[in-house]
């Protein structure tokens, strides 16, 4: 059974049909790429999933259970988490406190000292910067610190929006590898992604979302020898 | 000199417990709830309901009655609080920020003038004045009472500040004032850490309002009017949305209105308090705490 089954997803935002007849789905242990051109509804996907926008139509089963209309919250707690866009690590709170907001639904203090420390051995970088605010990071850590922060959660899916975004190269591969070792530990991850070529070297499987649908499904190693998805997303090469 | 400084404590200390309500809920979503000082006058009229509902109390007993007084009204307040955002302020979450403003601006004509309808347009007397035993500290002349009330007003504002910035709660409100929309990614249910909010600020603004009830002796359904534009005041000079920053406005103001009456004379308090409160918007926006966010994209 997958972890993650999208069926049939449509979104709209006023006027605008974000998503028509989205559908996805990430196996256990999978990391799947959502390749897409700018407004294609990669975001709007997710955000659909973690339960921040309401779809018009369609289906969203989490472990079996139907979460096409549970409240944000409800999902996180459910294994659920989603790091968005942009990192958003929030920039007056010091590195730990982001970490602890990251175990707000977590009742067990010990518990969310203990996977706080995990954090920090998986991220030595954000032991030393602990009192530090967070917005004084840079790029690159910040992406590390919501990591970091949606890992506290528990979560046995993660979502994540856009992570190379605005790193260097050498930064990116790190991101990258970080996201690697994550799913070594047995969580699963949906990567939503414009750089195709550093999304593509790390997961199984990926789709490609043209208008809010999936126009192309397939194994990575399918859809980087794919003529389209090189054309496209991966700049001839 | 040292009764000024000490009558201007004793009043700033007031003003800060009715500003401290006006920030967090200015920090946390970014509203100016001009209902506030409303919630105040509210604060001073349940008191004043219970007291009279009680009977008469003898003055030995004046100051555990008004303690007793205290943690109920202020639970009928943090109630109204609730209620308030609840029905005037939560359907308009996402309606452009002038709504919300003249939402709240009708809120307070209708806390104002429901309480007109309700206790009648004079002024009431409150049964329960602080006079007793006074004692002389530093050449001032302070009541134990007094002394008493500081100390209930400075508890609370610590206890605020420690909730939060130690507690997961206290967590939650900073990073909902932060960003709303992440803080939801992160399991936080932002409407009821909102009403949470809005349950501190108010029970804190309705324990100021029987404080002032007992102090000033007298009671009317506009007293919350002035207080909300002088703990606006006090939150734009410490740093609105900055709870420490809150405190210090609040006693400061109380300071600067003592002085300046001293100086100048009684007529001339409101217009001293409106002057920094311009001087501060013109020169120091963010405050005396406040800071600018620093923020790399």
């Amino acid at each position: 059974m997958a972890t993650l089954e999208v069926e049939a997803l449509d979104v709209h935002y006023g006027g605008v049909h974000a998503l028509r007849g989205m559908s996805l789905t990430v196996g256990e242990g999978e990391i799947v790429a959502l390749l897409g051109n700018n407004g294609a509804g990669k975001t709007t996907t997710l955000s659909a999933v973690s339960g921040l926008v309401r779809p018009t139509a369609g289906k969203i089963v989490f472990d079996g259970a139907d979460v096409t209309r549970a409240r944000p919250e409800a999902i996180v707690r459910a294994g659920l988490v989603h790091v968005p866009e942009g990192r958003r690590v929030f920039s007056t709170l010091t590195v730990h406190e982001n970490l602890q907001i990251g175990g707000y639904l977590v009742r067990d203090q010990a518990e969310i000292r203990k996977r706080v420390d995990r954090v920090y051995s998986l991220l030595p970088r954000l032991a030393e910067r602990r009192t530090q605010q967070g917005g004084t990071l840079s790029g690159g850590e910040q992406q590390m610190l919501a990591i970091g922060r949606a890992l506290v959660s528990g979560p046995r899916l993660l979502l994540l929006d856009e992570p190379s975004m605005g790193l260097a190269p050498l930064v990116v591969a790190s991101v990258m590898e970080l996201v690697r070792e994550v799913n070594a530990e047995g969580v699963s991850v949906l990567l939503v992604e414009q750089n195709a070529k550093a999304a593509l070297k790390i997961a199984h499987r990926g789709y490609v979302i043209e208008s809010g649908a999936c126009v192309l499904g397939g194994s990575a190693r399918d859809l980087r020898g794919d003529s389209r998805v090189v054309e496209a997303y991966l700049g001839g090469l | 000199m040292s009764q000024l400084i000490w009558n201007g404590l004793f009043v700033g200390s007031f003003y800060a417990l009715v500003a401290l309500g006006y920030s967090m809920v200015y920090g946390i979503m970014k509203l100016l709830n001009f209902a506030h000082g409303d919630i105040y006058m509210l604060g001073a009229f349940t008191g004043f309901a219970i007291l009279g509902a009680v009977g008469g109390i003898s003055p030995g007993m004046a100051l555990p009655a008004l303690l007793g007084v205290l943690v109920v009204t202020m639970g009928v307040t943090g109630l109204s609080g609730v209620l308030l955002e609840r029905v005037a302020y939560r359907p308009l979450r996402n309606a452009p920020r002038l709504s919300l403003l003249i939402t709240a601006v009708g809120a307070s004509f209708t806390l104002e003038y429901g309480m007109r309808a309700a206790a009648g347009a004079d002024p009431q007397v409150y049964p329960l004045r602080l006079g007793g035993t006074s004692a002389e500290i530093l050449g001032a002349r302070i009541t134990l009472q007094q002394i008493a009330l500081i100390i209930v007003a400075v508890a609370l504002m610590v206890g605020l500040n420690l909730l939060v910035t130690r507690t997961r709660e206290g967590r939650a409100m900073r990073a909902i004032a932060l960003d709303p929309r992440t803080s939801a990614l992160m399991g936080i249910n932002v409407n009821a850490v909102i009403s949470r909010t809005f349950f501190l600020g108010s029970a804190l603004a309705g324990a100021a309002g029987v404080m002032a009830g007992a102090y000033y002796g007298k009671i009317d359904f506009l007293m919350g009017f002035l207080i909300g534009l002088k703990a606006f005041t006090s939150a734009v000079i410490g740093g609105i949305g900055n709870i420490p920053g809150t405190m210090l406005g609040g006693l400061l103001l109380g300071l600067l209105e003592s002085f300046g009456t001293f100086w100048l004379g009684g007529e001339w308090r409101d217009v001293f308090a409106f002057g920094v409160l311009i001087l501060f918007l013109s020169v120091r926006p963010t405050g005396l705490l406040g800071e600018r966010v620093t923020e790399r994209v």
